[in-house]
């Protein structure tokens, strides 16, 4: 899983019937210091996040998991809201 | 699997309920030099791993899910196991 910040939200009118219901939200990956890491992605969302929130999503078919038995389409998805973390050189 | 280091740990209250009960770990992969290599990551612990201690990491959701005891649970990677030592032949 990565760490990430949610920095907007992405809305299709037009989409996969497995998507009907995602909310989809634009995340910025981040580095241990807060700091952008490389290039934004869209990420399915499972747990309610909002923009400016910090929050860690995972890659891959895993990223379908919290919908299960539906299978939507995706390779990321949020899956944590993130209170803090801590790192110790 | 990859080396990494464990660097820190995630406190996060509202997450999947696959997470629940499960240790969150922020590790940096490193170059067999131990020199940091690429951004760090989470990982959920399998192992009991802590602050400081080099560990072997797996990315792959199945494999991951599987060190978590948990079926269908959406992760990427686990922390596999605690390395005592690695050796590099010197001429490769």
């Amino acid at each position: 899983m990565q760490l990430a910040r949610v920095i907007g939200t992405v809305v299709m009118s037009h989409k996969d019937e497995n998507l009907s219901a995602a909310t989809l939200l634009l995340v910025q990956p981040l580095t241990l210091d807060h700091q952008p890491a490389g290039r934004p992605l869209v990420a399915i969302d499972s747990v309610g996040a909002g923009v400016g929130e910090e929050v860690f999503f995972v890659r891959g078919k895993e990223a379908s998991f919290p919908f299960y038995p539906g299978e939507p389409p995706v390779d990321a998805g949020i899956v944590g809201i993130v209170d803090h973390w801590d790192v110790e050189v | 699997m990859q080396i990494a280091r464990v660097v820190g740990t995630v406190v996060s209250t509202h997450k999947h309920p696959k997470f629940e009960g499960a240790k969150l770990l922020l590790v940096q992969p490193l170059n067999i030099d131990e020199t940091a290599r690429g951004n760090a990551l989470l990982a959920v612990d399998g192992v009991g791993a802590g602050v400081h201690e080099k560990v072997l990491i797996v990315l792959e959701g199945r494999a991951a899910g599987e060190a978590l005891g948990k079926k269908a649970a959406p992760v990427d990677a686990a922390v596999i196991g605690i390395i005592d030592q690695v050796d590099v032949d010197g001429d490769l």
